[in-house]
């Protein structure tokens, strides 16, 4: 009991503790809300467009999620791939590194170019294209790693390599995909944000905060980044709550 | 009676960037039906690839290998195996892990019966009450009966043990040793024992067989006879300590041939 209150109430005290900070921090320093929008100047931007941050927080989240499972499908195919064959490995993984490297914010307008008005499927792609490259490598890391022996055990009773990858290899590597999937998760945030405010075309969170921008409305533009960063939260916990589910074992007790 | 385990003029070599590495050259062991064969030998000798062979994990380049009257090409449900790593699958129980052979082996025991099987094993190894436990949470010791277990389970005509109790410390490996005479008065087996230990050699063994160094052959073979009921006392009788010697003494000449 005692245990999941402390899990509730210790973060959010540390939450209202940050944000009293923040506004003491433009109080003391009397900043225009210009410079730094406070905390209470947040609440009437809220009130004033709530149906907006509903509606392009929508469709923000619901092209963010589309991305990452994309992503989770392809990164762990790819991933397969790699894990299975030295070959495909060693032809992949400089590829992967390469494409990894290139700053997404440069791919925006290629992207925005190559398939004109097709608003939904951009966001999706940059979103897929930024977030799937940590699943694939820890997929292909966590069965290129498996040990001999876990192989030999089922192999020596005659198992085949699908009953193998089943009984052994997946589960084993689900700790390491969970683990890439939170990093993915933070990822596909910042790919759909990215199309939303680079190419913006009037939809989702990324496209208020460009409104914001172009209207000098300052307290929206810092409201939006708050309504980001709980999507972002509320995403994070549900993989969260998936690692558990799924991979709970590999959690060791709290001694 | 027949030999379980026949392997005869067996070679083998590892392809490497330098060329060929032969590691096993011309080895030659026989253990009967009920047998347990301890095999010792230098560090990096081929014992390991030995215990792949029998498994029929690998196939050998020259020699043969022969399990119960039938020669070994492929792997074959009725070996049991366990390594010095237990490998146990962190994400199910112990009765789970203990199950697994079940799961594979064709015309394995399926439900209640495999349960019952499982769990007959471990109360038989001292692991009555930790059937719902995870790996993570039983130590070294309690891990290897386990593995034991799972190497038992579908009642294997063959037990490989590679070096099984190499990572325990001395007290747990000889509680683990007198485990193994009661585990196999309950449950007949013929064993093939890979070691690095030649008390271990001698207290488990009815045959060891010492292996030269790289590429291994048989060296020399002692036949060990043994009390009805063995215990660790038997190891500090003046036979055992004479068999001790002998075996150092072969040991010392495979790893003179290993450095010339």
């Amino acid at each position: 009991m005692t245990g999941t209150m402390r899990k509730i109430t210790v973060p959010l005290i540390a939450m209202l503790v940050f944000l009293v900070l923040w506004e003491l921090l433009v109080w003391a320093n009397g900043w225009p809300n210009y410079k730094m929008a406070s905390p209470s100047d947040l609440w009437p931007a809220y009130v004033r467009y709530w149906e907006l941050f509903l509606t392009m927080g929508w469709q923000t989240l619901w092209r963010t999620v589309a991305g990452l499972l994309l992503a989770v499908i392809f990164g762990t195919a790819i991933g397969m791939v790699m894990g299975f064959s030295r070959t495909m490995r060693d032809a992949l993984y400089p590829l992967l590194v390469g494409f990894n490297a290139i700053p997404k914010a440069t791919v925006v307008p290629i992207v925005a170019l190559m398939f004109v008005g097709a608003h939904d499927f951009n966001t999706v792609l940059i979103a897929f294209l930024i977030s799937f490259f940590p699943i694939a490598v820890s997929v292909s890391i966590g069965l290129s790693t498996l040990e001999p022996e876990y192989r030999d055990i089922l192999r020596s009773l005659g198992a085949s390599q699908t009953t193998i990858f089943w009984k052994i290899a997946l589960p084993k590597t689900l700790p390491e995909f969970f683990g890439a999937l939170k990093v993915a998760v933070t990822l596909a945030f910042i790919g759909t944000n990215l199309m939303e405010i680079v190419s913006p075309h009037g939809r989702g969170l990324g496209a208020l905060f460009d409104s914001g921008k172009t209207n000098s409305d300052y307290p929206l533009m810092f409201a939006v980044l708050i309504a980001l960063a709980l999507l972002g939260i509320v995403l994070y916990y549900i993989v969260v709550a998936l690692e558990k589910i799924f991979a709970g074992w590999a959690e060791r007790p709290v001694g | 009676m027949t030999a379980l385990i026949d392997i005869k003029g067996v070679r083998h070599a590892y392809d490497t960037a330098s060329g060929p590495l032969p590691v096993l050259d011309g080895l030659e062991v026989t253990v009967e039906e009920g047998g347990f064969c301890a095999v010792v030998g230098p560090s990096g000798c081929g014992k390991s690839t030995l215990t792949r062979l029998v498994a029929g994990l690998m196939r050998p380049d020259e020699g043969e290998v022969w399990l119960h009257g039938e020669q070994v090409r492929s792997p074959r449900s009725t070996v049991g195996m366990a390594f010095q790593n237990p490998v146990l699958l962190e994400w199910r129980t112990i009765l789970k892990n203990v199950m697994l052979p079940l799961e594979i082996v064709p015309g394995g025991l399926k439900g209640k019966a495999a349960e019952d099987r499982a769990r007959y094993l471990l109360s038989l190894v001292g692991l009555e009450g930790f059937e719902d436990k995870r790996p993570s949470e039983l130590s070294g010791g309690m891990r290897q009966r386990a593995s034991l277990c799972r190497a038992l389970v579908h009642q294997p005509e063959v037990l490989i043990l590679d070096e099984p109790f190499g990572a325990l410390d001395a007290f747990t490996r000889e509680d683990l040793w007198q485990t193994m005479h009661d585990v196999k008065a309950q449950e007949p087996f013929t064993a093939i024992l890979i070691t690095h230990d030649l008390r271990e050699a001698i207290f488990l063994g009815d045959q060891v067989v010492v292996l030269s160094g790289r590429p291994a052959r048989t060296q020399y073979v002692m036949e060990v006879t043994r009390t009805t009921k063995p215990t660790i006392e038997d190891l500090y009788t003046p036979e055992a300590a004479e068999r001790l010697n002998i075996l150092r003494h072969q040991i010392e000449i495979a790893q003179g041939r290993a450095a010339a």
